[in-house]
Parts: C-alpha cells; sequence; structure tokens
C-alpha cells in the first residue's frame, strides 16, 4: 500500500504518494491550506484531487511537516551578538524554525514589550559560555518574568546558572538543556534543536490547530525546513548502502523569504588561511525574510537597487521601482506583461545572489610584515559541485541555470566564496520535504527517488 | 574555580609560536586559557572576555607594530562593561631598540595593568597572575 507525504505549507498543502516496493512518487496533489478554517479542509481538497488523478485513496501510513500559520516562530536571546547570539540563531534556523529577532545584551523594558507583541511559539534564552557570564541571562530570566505573553522558554546558556533562570521563571513552561556554546567558538546546536523539535511536537502543532487533523495522519513530524534539511543531508551523505551526491548548496526562492542550505565543511583552500568568527555546522541553513519575489520585492530593490534591476531586466531604472511598487501592494501580481516577466526573471537572479551572498563566506586579503594572508569568515563553498534549485519561482521558471548562474561565484564578487562551477539541479516536483519525511523510516528509497526526480537540464542526475 | 585567561596575537600579526608556548605554560599553571590564535582584532579578545567572564586579556605582539594595534583597548573594554579587566601586554612591542623603562611606561598609561618586553619567561607573567588575581 501506498505512503502519503503531506505537507502543510504556508498557502499550499502538497501531497506526495510514494510506492514503497517500486521506491517511485505515484502521485501528487495541492490545494490552499486552509489555516483559517480547518487544515483538513484543503487536505480533503487536495486528497480528492490526487484521487482524481491516480484512484488513490488508501495509504499504509500519512506523515506530515508543516510551515503553517507562520511556520515555528522563534525569538532568540543571547549574550555577544557574534558570539551566543549568533549560535542561538544558527541552531534555531538549523531546526527549521523562522528566526523572527534575535536580542544580544540586557533585554530592557521595550524589547520585552516587543516580545510580547512577536508572541513567538518559543523563546531560546541563551548567554555565556558554561562557567562564564552569568549576569546577562540571569538579568534576561527576570525581565521575561513581567512579559504580557505566554511561551515555552527553552533554557540553553552558561550552565552554572540554568537551574537560577529555571526558578525564577517558575510559573512559565520552560526546559532545559545543554549551552548552545559550552566554550568559546564551540557551537553545540544538537541538544537545542532536539529540544525544539520535541517542544514543537508536543505543543505547537495542537496550539496551531494543526492537530485536529490527527485522525488524517499518523503525525506531523517536524516543521517544513527540518524536513528540507533532512532530505539535503541525506542526498549529500547517503545511507550506508547508497553513496550521496556530496556536498551541495540548496536555493529555495519564496514569495516572502528565500532560504539557502549549504551541505559541506566549507573548510579554506589554502592552510595559509586564518579562520575568524564562529565556526559553523556542517548543515547549515540561513533564512533571508528581506528577499523573496513578492511580499519582499521590495527588499531585493533595496539590497541590489534599480540601475543593477534594470540593467538584468532591460528596463528603465524608474519602470523597474514602478513595477515592484505595484509587486509589493499586490502579490498576486501574474507576470502577464513582458516587463513583468523580464522584471521577475531579474529579481529571481538577484534574489538569489543576494541570499547566497549572505550565506557563503567571504575572504578578505590582508597585508601582514612577514607577507600577504588570508582572514576567512564562514563557509568556503568556492569547491562546492552541486547547486539545487527548489521553491515555485524557480522550479517553475524556463531558465533556471539562467537564475542559477547568479548564485555562483563571480569575478566582480571575488571575496565571496560561492561554489565556481557547479551543476544545477532542479526539484521540478517540489519533493526534497516530502523525502525528507520519508528519510525518518526509508532512507534507501528517499535517496533513491531524490537522485531520480531531482533533474539536470530534464534529465536524472 | 581556575581563574580564566584570554590569549592572542593581535592585529596583522601571524606569529604562532609563542602563543602556543603561552597556552602550554598558563594551562600547566593552573589556569583555564582561552586562545583566540593569531590575528586577533580589538573586539575579539573583548567579546570573549564579555561571554566567558574572563579574569584577564593577554596580549601579545611580535612584529613590532604592537604600539598601535594596542591604542584604546582598554577604553573598548570600559564601553563593555569589563573596565576592570587586567590588560597584559608583552612580546616585541614596538618598532626597534628602545629604553623599556620607556615603552612600559606609555603602555602603563594607555590602561595595559602590566607590559614585558622581549625575552620574559612565561613564570614572570604566571607569578603577576597569581599576585594580581590573588590565587
Amino acid at each position: 500500500m501506498p505512503l502519503l507525504l503531506i505537507d502543510f505549507g504556508s498557502t499550499f498543502t502538497k501531497l506526495t504518494a510514494v510506492d514503497l516496493q517500486a521506491g517511485e512518487v505515484i502521485g501528487a496533489a495541492g490545494a490552499h491550506t486552509t489555516v483559517e478554517t480547518d487544515v483538513g479542509e484543503g487536505l480533503n481538497t487536495a486528497l480528492s484531487e490526487l484521487k482524481r488523478q491516480t484512484g488513490l485513496n488508501h495509504f499504509e501510513r500519512r506523515l506530515a511537516c508543516s510551515s503553517a500559520a507562520g511556520g515555528l516562530r522563534m525569538v532568540v536571546c543571547g549574550l555577544v551578538p557574534a558570539l551566543t547570539a549568533q549560535a542561538a540563531k544558527i541552531a534555531s534556523l538549523g531546526a527549521g524554525a523562522k528566526v523572527v529577532k534575535t536580542y544580544a545584551y540586557e533585554l530592557t523594558r521595550e524589547d520585552v514589550d516587543e516580545i510580547a507583541q512577536t508572541a513567538p511559539d518559543i523563546l531560546l534564552l541563551t548567554g555565556g559560555t558554561d562557567g562564564g557570564n552569568r549576569a546577562c541571562i540571569l538579568h534576561n530570566a527576570k525581565m521575561l518574568v513581567d512579559c504580557q505573553a505566554r511561551f515555552p522558554i527553552l533554557i540553553a546558556g552558561n550552565r552554572a546558572c540554568a537551574a537560577e533562570c529555571e526558578s525564577t521563571l517558575a510559573g512559565w513552561e520552560t526546559a532545559r538543556c545543554e549551552n548552545v556554546m559550552p566554550g568559546l567558538g564551540k557551537l553545540n546546536v544538537e541538544p537545542v534543536q532536539r529540544h525544539i523539535r520535541e517542544l514543537f511536537l508536543r505543543r505547537i502543532i495542537q496550539a496551531k490547530g494543526l492537530s485536529r487533523e490527527a485522525a488524517l495522519i499518523d503525525g506531523i513530524l517536524m516543521p517544513t525546513p527540518a524536513a528540507v534539511l533532512r532530505g539535503m543531508e541525506l542526498l549529500a551523505k547517503g545511507t550506508g548502502a547508497l553513496p550521496g551526491l556530496g556536498e551541495l548548496v540548496a536555493v529555495d526562492l519564496g514569495g516572502a523569504t528565500t532560504d539557502v542550505y549549504s551541505m559541506a565543511s566549507g573548510a579554506p583552500d589554502n592552510g595559509n588561511t586564518v579562520m575568524k568568527g564562529l565556526p559553523e555546522p556542517w548543515v547549515k541553513r540561513t533564512v533571508e525574510g528581506d528577499i523573496g519575489m513578492r511580499y519582499s520585492a521590495d527588499g531585493v530593490l533595496a539590497a541590489v537597487g534599480a540601475d543593477e534591476l534594470g540593467r538584468l531586466a532591460n528596463l528603465a531604472s524608474d519602470t523597474v521601482i514602478e513595477l515592484v511598487g505595484q509587486i509589493a501592494v499586490n502579490p498576486a501580481t501574474l507576470p502577464d506583461t513582458q516587463a513583468l516577466a523580464a522584471l521577475d526573471c531579474a529579481l529571481a537572479g538577484a534574489a538569489v545572489q543576494v541570499a547566497m551572498t549572505r550565506h557563503a563566506g567571504t575572504i578578505e586579503e590582508v597585508y601582514t610584515p612577514t607577507g600577504p594572508t588570508w582572514l576567512q569568515t564562514g563557509k568556503n563553498l568556492t569547491g562546492v559541485k552541486t547547486l539545487i534549485l527548489t521553491g515555485g519561482a524557480l522550479i517553475h521558471s524556463e531558465r533556471p541555470e539562467k537564475i542559477a548562474g547568479h548564485a555562483l561565484y563571480s569575478q566582480a564578487e571575488s571575496a565571496s566564496l560561492r561554489p565556481k562551477s557547479a551543476r544545477i539541479l532542479v526539484d521540478r516536483k517540489y519533493i526534497i520535504s516530502a523525502m525528507g519525511l520519508l528519510a525518518e523510516d526509508h532512507p534507501e528509497t528517499a535517496l533513491g527517488i531524490l537522485k531520480r526526480e531531482l533533474t539536470e537540464r530534464g534529465k536524472p542526475v | 574555580m581556575k581563574k580564566k585567561l584570554i590569549i592572542g596575537v593581535i592585529g596583522a600579526d601571524v606569529h604562532a609560536v609563542g602563543n602556543k608556548i603561552l597556552d602550554h605554560a598558563f594551562t600547566a599553571a593552573g589556569f583555564e586559557v582561552i586562545n583566540l590564535g593569531v590575528m586577533v582584532s580589538q573586539e575579539e579578545y573583548i567579546e570573549a572576555a564579555v561571554e566567558c567572564a574572563a579574569d584577564a586579556i593577554i596580549v601579545s605582539s611580535l612584529y613590532g607594530h604592537g604600539e598601535l594595534d594596542c591604542r584604546g583597548l582598554r577604553e573598548k573594554c570600559q564601553e563593555a562593561g569589563i573596565g576592570d579587566i587586567l590588560l597584559y601586554v608583552g612580546g616585541n612591542i614596538v618598532v626597534g631598540k628602545q629604553p623599556f623603562e620607556d615603552v612600559e611606561r606609555r603602555f602603563l598609561d594607555m590602561g595595559y595593568n602590566r607590559a614585558y618586553p622581549p625575552g620574559t619567561d612565561p613564570e614572570t607573567a604566571i607569578g603577576h597572575l597569581n599576585a594580581d588575581l590573588g590565587v
């Protein structure tokens, strides 16, 4: 009997049916997500569509991931912006969360009011290495006591004061876990990510009215970005028996945000390079909240400027500004004129370039009295040979390779360590999150399908 | 609890050997050493000291530009809320051969608690750390 994989997205609920024996996708369907009423309605519409296409009605299991109702919204607090605050953000993004805001140093009364307005699903409270600074996290725990909104607080700071934070927050739902940065520059993201997922399963799904579907599905396993990460990691590393594709990067270009994933060590090419900043995890995800094709089209304009977008689209700068203004006001705009189609292509290229540049590391040549040397911050992705495109704007594009070119290394921005030459694979059927779900119990089947369905110029790899 | 020291080589200086020797010597003397390595900026020393609640920052410089690199570190510590932290500096910290009394005076005026000439044994600094930190 087939297995059904469900992705409750913010706008679409997507279904993928898989035949486990044959190891194939046997059907896919979608419908609008209906989070205002009951997500079950949209799910049923999509199920009818799937039945109409394939005749399938019964499934062995139904597994789901969700980014509906705003996704897993988190606020993170740390001490130094480049240290624990950054570590907390990296850990949360890697758990599939949407990090609404990152606070560093001591929270003020205004910050706490702002957090109450934000009403996150989880707040991650960090600060201090183990045995390090105590004052900041204790201050922040005290400030949060009076917060006018309620949400679970995950405490992952200096272990020497975790118990004191917890007792300060008596009456709140709290969870304690290992420090996200136990020693200076040492990232410890897995324990935080396990706790986030556990809270997501136990609390968030229910709070968002997604669990009424419990009768229809066997469980929402994870936030959608976590499923995508799982699928990407599987594709890169392979399983014990089947090889993966090796190091890869992926871009998911959406209407409001652009996600970039890298499965790579990011080590320097050259032994003469000094590393700066926090070490970054092999599995890394970044989200650009200001870069997207519709809601965030004005963010792309702000990032690259009207002249550059105009150059890419072969339009006058004034026209670009006018059209981007229209798109931002009306996100349902379709590229139904020649100018809008050209602008969409330019927006996609620019968005991919900005998001990949922010994700990738940088290198700087420094002249010292003993000769030139290099300073690298973040991941060196120049040697990564596979670039995956996913998300509506890319997978439905007629010329994805052209857009993808903007993600690659360029001589003009030689400090940005983006891939130098990579084959471009397109996730035409949008199956990566589904395969991340399938990978929980059937990694080899999921890997086989990924390798078959991600295509290079229409051909499997 | 062990006293915590932030060590590193400041500026565009890549001399790593002395840095490793200090790491070993301070660790063996019972300190917890957080070693930032070479080419460390003032901000990196301060951020590390804040996050780890360190007891002292020990700045090394071998390439002669230390006097430029070290200026303003005390003021930045004050700005970051760790104005009272111990600051030591040592190595080949100025250009050319100058009487060390003058050099030391200039660094003490910059807010460093101790400054050391070339060829100082780690034990000298360890003795001072024990005295200054009341170990």
